[in-house]
């Protein structure tokens, strides 16, 4: 049962020989084949290329080299260039466009030897909580297919949920690996802005996109991070800092670990969410650490804010689909202005179109101070704000999101509680700061995430944080049914 | 009529000089073949990031320091938002509320002289966009990104000029002065060196500006100032004649000259420009500063000024021989060998019979046929009196289209000057000889007759007889001396 196995262990089949790149590619692609229909987790196949790069990894490790995510399979959120291969952006727009490069993401674990799969389905330039707004359909949850597996990086999640890929990438804007990893019950990492490089990622909000990582544990995750981490010189956000030895750093105690409960968490939300991070800090405090009431004052703007950022970036980022160089172009334009009218009306779905508008409004002349402005000064605010909790404790914690995975349908068409969905994660988008979601629990049979948010650059006592209730709980290894 | 005060200032487009683009590492250099000049960078393709070429900061502190500018320790990189097919990103990266330099200023010597500071409101750092490309494509338009992506240092002046002369003197200072630096090729043909003007006319006296219209992308001095001059002509008849100016964009038409509208202020975009989240602020240190300053060559006023004081010269002379670091270089050149006591000598020569060879000829300075130790080796002949100023002219020509040394010319063609007082005073006998009625009427009070016989000597030396001996030696003659 191949896939069952971690990344570490599926390491020790591979240098073991009882197993070879080849056959782990196989089985997954086995798996995906019978599985994937039903869940629509993914929007490319890549198995003769995944073959190809298999082969080249056995071959490798038959020429003595070795490596964690040596001829390990993945799948790549659709958002990420990759050479040769459709990046589509869940979007009609780019449904024709085949990158001429790999993003540095992309790059760096094909160096490291893993092996592509598949691209994953996921929201529309990773715009919304659901997987909903996919030109390619929404994405189904495998612990209920009626429900959504949250967004925008829900095929990524989907797919390590069942077992599909042993890990994913995915970005998170404003909790798009965090919330989805949590409505699917697996471990997401959100590092900290500039930790990982964002060139070749389609951007959708510059200053809080941030590539990461699904996996089904957080030892899994810190491998993978490894591997992806560091500066990139052709990300003048990327931060030139050494990338720690994750892995190794793993399994340290948690004694006098101090966790903040952010007060702004627990304000309304339902018992029985509380009741199970309640459960988590309970087994936090048995393994020694301390919890610390913390507040941060301004966080219940951190869903306003977000909405007037990420969309005012996004309406400046997605103008160079203009229908001119690449991707979708209408037909029989008449004149330029018909050709970007129509290559944009047509090409764009509904939510891109409603941020691209709300941030167009939100940057013209007579607007700007009142929502721009204001949003980026609020945003310090809650920056601030983190800081100063940050002073107090080592990482705050939380829900992930505020109920289980809904129905689909049930919000994609009232956009406002789509994007309260948002409500826990948006602050470490809008601070930079990293995040873990893990599963903690099940209500209504449907998982729920643990949510642990760090200062900067605080990636290893985040994972160990993770890894230390992992290995004292055994949430993360429940498979949703028929998946196992 | 009323008396009208023409009020200008110009926003001036320097391309800076780099070898690769301001935010991609794809090549700088002009005439490419279309489009082999632009990465997937320039493309704006998906996922790709700007990443700034720092040696266009350099550049640009350059600049702000040569005209004691404040150099921003803190810039932004904004974004400008608009529609356009040859701008890929859908944007141009620029700096808005915080550009790299701020308030600076620049004398400008004018025609007559006077010396007028111009203010510069700021200088910053931006991206150039491609070009439409319109001939030989029937029902469409070719899109050429090479140019995307050159830096541009935007030079944005006070309205503090007050007619076109004054407009074209500034802008020719600017052009002089990114030359001086080496930030921009000055080429303004290739478009490496253009401005918009905005102008506006006002009743004298008053403080309050008029509405200007802002003529767009001219690239010739000449056209700089027919533009204006147009554009005053128009605003002041318009105002006269019940009418008032609208603020616009209007594109000046050389073959028409005149300027036509282009866009009104309400059809103008709405840029919403926002700080660039791909592209950190360019934090400058004084570090950087220094090192930059103390690259600075000697500017075209100081120079202007050491030669003036150094070889007497006058003003304007200085000013011409500092127009060009290679000009003030081939003079200085050449007045080392020839002595400065001599530079006026030297400075007339390179102003008159160099330079009207060089443009005749449509030769840079540089590659002069006649090198400054060629120039003051014929010049030196003319101060030891073997040639006259007028042979040294013919000597010339055949130094240029021959390529020869003065010496070898002279010698070869027998110009030598005739400073034997003996063998003049031969000749001028020989003349009086020739001309006795002539003689007659000079001795008799006809004094003009006294050209006359200079003539004849010169015409019989083919004027290779010294000028001031012969005159002191016939005034003697005809006199009647002994």
């Amino acid at each position: 049962m191949l896939h069952t196995l971690s990344i570490g262990e599926l390491g020790r089949e591979l240098t073991s020989g009882r197993t070879s790149s080849v056959e782990l590619t196989r089985h997954f692609l086995g798996r995906i084949e019978r599985l994937n229909p039903a869940l629509n987790a993914l929007i490319t196949l890549t198995a003769e290329l995944a073959l190809a790069q298999a082969e080249a990894a056995d071959a490798r490790r038959a020429a003595g080299e070795s490596g964690p995510l040596l001829g390990i399979p993945l799948i790549h959120k659709d958002i990420f260039c990759t050479d040769g291969v459709r990046t589509s952006c869940g979007s009609r727009m780019l449904d024709n466009f085949v990158a001429p490069y790999d993003a540095t993401v992309v790059a760096r674990l094909k160096a490291a030897g893993a092996v592509m799969l598949a691209k994953a389905n996921m929201d529309e330039f990773a715009m919304g909580s659901s997987n909903e707004t996919s030109y390619y359909g929404p994405v189904r949850n495998p612990w209920d297919t009626t429900k959504v597996p949250g967004g925008s990086s829900g095929g990524s999640a989907a797919a390590t949920a069942a077992r599909l890929t042993p890990f994913a990438t995915g970005t998170d804007t404003g909790g798009s690996i965090r919330q989805p990893a949590a409505l699917t019950g697996v471990t997401g990492v959100k590092p900290t802005y500039g930790r990982v490089s964002r060139y070749g990622l389609v951007a959708f909000a510059s200053s809080l996109d941030q590539a990461g990582v699904f996996a089904r544990s957080a030892a899994d995750a810190a491998i993978v991070l490894e591997a992806m981490a560091g500066f990139d010189p052709r990300d003048s956000t990327s931060i030139d800092a050494p990338v720690p030895n994750y892995p190794a750093a793993l399994g340290a105690p948690l004694k006098g670990l101090k966790i903040g409960l952010l007060r702004e968490f627990f304000d309304g939300l339902e018992a029985r969410n509380t009741a199970l991070i309640h459960d988590a800090l309970k087994v936090y405090r048995d393994l020694g650490a301390e919890t610390v009431d913390v507040s941060l004052p301004h966080l219940p703007l951190s869903v306003p804010t977000y909405y007037v950022v990420a969309p005012a970036e996004c309406s400046s980022n997605l103008s160079r689909f203009d229908g001119v160089r690449f991707g979708y172009r209408c037909e029989n334009p008449t004149d330029l202005l018909d050709l970007y009218k129509r290559s944009r009306g047509e090409g764009f779905g509904a939510e891109v179109k409603r941020r691209i508008m709300t941030g167009t409004y939100v940057l013209s002349a007579g607007y700007f101070d009142a929502y721009y402005l204001k949003a980026q000064k609020v945003r310090r605010l809650i920056t601030d704000d983190f800081r100063a909790a940050f002073e107090k404790v080592d990482l705050v914690i939380g829900p992930t999101t505020p109920t289980p995975a809904f129905s689909i349908g049930a919000k994609i068409d009232d956009p406002v509680t789509m994007y309260l969905n948002d409500i826990y994660t948006i602050g470490a988008n809008l601070a930079g700061l990293p995040g873990i979601s893990m599963p903690c629990g099940f209500i209504d049979e449907l998982p729920m995430g643990l949510q642990l948010i760090g200062p900067h650059f605080s990636e290893i006592k985040l994972l160990n944080a993770a890894d230390g209730f992992q290995r004292a709980t055994d949430w993360h290894h429940r498979s949703p049914r028929g998946y196992e | 009529m009323a008396d009208w005060e023409v009020v200008i200032g110009l926003e001036i487009h320097a391309q800076l000089a780099t070898r690769s683009k301001i935010f991609s590492g794809s090549a700088t250099a002009y005439g490419a073949p279309p489009n082999t000049q632009a990465d997937l960078v320039d493309l704006a393709y998906p996922g790709v990031l700007p990443v700034l070429n720092a040696e266009a900061v350099r550049m640009a502190v350059k600049f702000g320091l040569s005209i004691g500018a404040e150099v921003a320790r803190r810039s932004v990189f904004a974004r400008k938002n608009y529609f356009y097919p040859d701008l890929p990103k859908g944007y141009q990266i620029s700096q808005y509320e915080l550009p790299v330099v701020k308030q600076g200023r620049l004398a400008v010597m004018l025609e007559d002289g006077t010396v007028k500071t111009v203010g510069i409101t700021r200088a910053h750092l931006e991206e150039d966009a491609g070009k439409s490309l319109h001939e030989g494509l029937a029902h469409a338009s070719g899109i050429d990104l090479n140019r995307a992506g050159t830096p541009l240092l935007e030079i944005v002046s006070e309205p503090d000029m007050r007619s076109a002369k004054e407009a074209v003197a500034y802008m020719k200072k600017i052009h002089t002065l990114v030359r001086y630096l080496e930030i921009c090729d000055g080429n303004m043909q290739e478009g490496s060196f253009r401005c918009d003007a905005n102008v506006s006319v006002r009743p004298r006296g008053r403080e309050k500006f008029g509405t200007r219209a802002e003529i767009k992308n001219l690239n010739s001095f000449r056209f700089v100032g027919r533009a204006i001059n147009f554009e005053v002509a128009r605003q002041i008849e318009l105002i006269e004649s019940g009418g008032t100016v609208v603020q616009e964009t209007r594109l000046y038409d050389s073959d028409k000259d005149e300027t036509r509208s282009m866009r009104s202020k309400e059809e103008a975009n709405d840029y919403r420009y926002f700080p660039d989240p791909d592209l950190l602020p360019v934090q400058i240190e004084e570090s950087f500063v220094e090192a930059v300053r103390a690259t600075l060559p000697e500017l075209p006023d100081d120079k202007a000024a050491r030669f003036a004081h150094d070889f007497a010269l006058s003003a304007y002379d200085a000013g011409v021989l500092s127009a060009s670091r290679e000009l003030g270089a081939y003079f200085e050149a050449a007045v080392a060998e020839l002595g400065a006591e001599h530079a006026k000598l030297a400075a007339n020569w390179v102003m008159g019979e160099l330079s009207s060879a060089l443009n005749r000829d449509g030769i840079d300075i540089e590659v002069s046929r006649v090198l400054p130790e060629q120039l003051s080796a014929l010049l030196a002949r003319i101060v030891d009196q073997t040639i006259s100023g007028k042979i040294a002219k013919e000597v010339f020509e055949a130094m240029w289209s021959e390529g020869k040394p003065a010496d070898a010319i002279i010698e070869a063609k027998g110009l030598k000057q005739i400073t034997d007082s003996g063998a003049i005073e031969g000749v001028i006998d020989a003349v009086m000889a020739a001309n006795p009625k002539q003689l007659a009427d000079y001795r008799a009070g006809k004094d003009k007759l006294f050209g006359f016989f200079v003539g004849q000597v010169m015409k019989a030396t083919e004027g290779k007889a010294n000028p001031a001996q012969l005159n002191e030696l016939l005034k003697t003659k005809l006199a009647g001396a002994p």
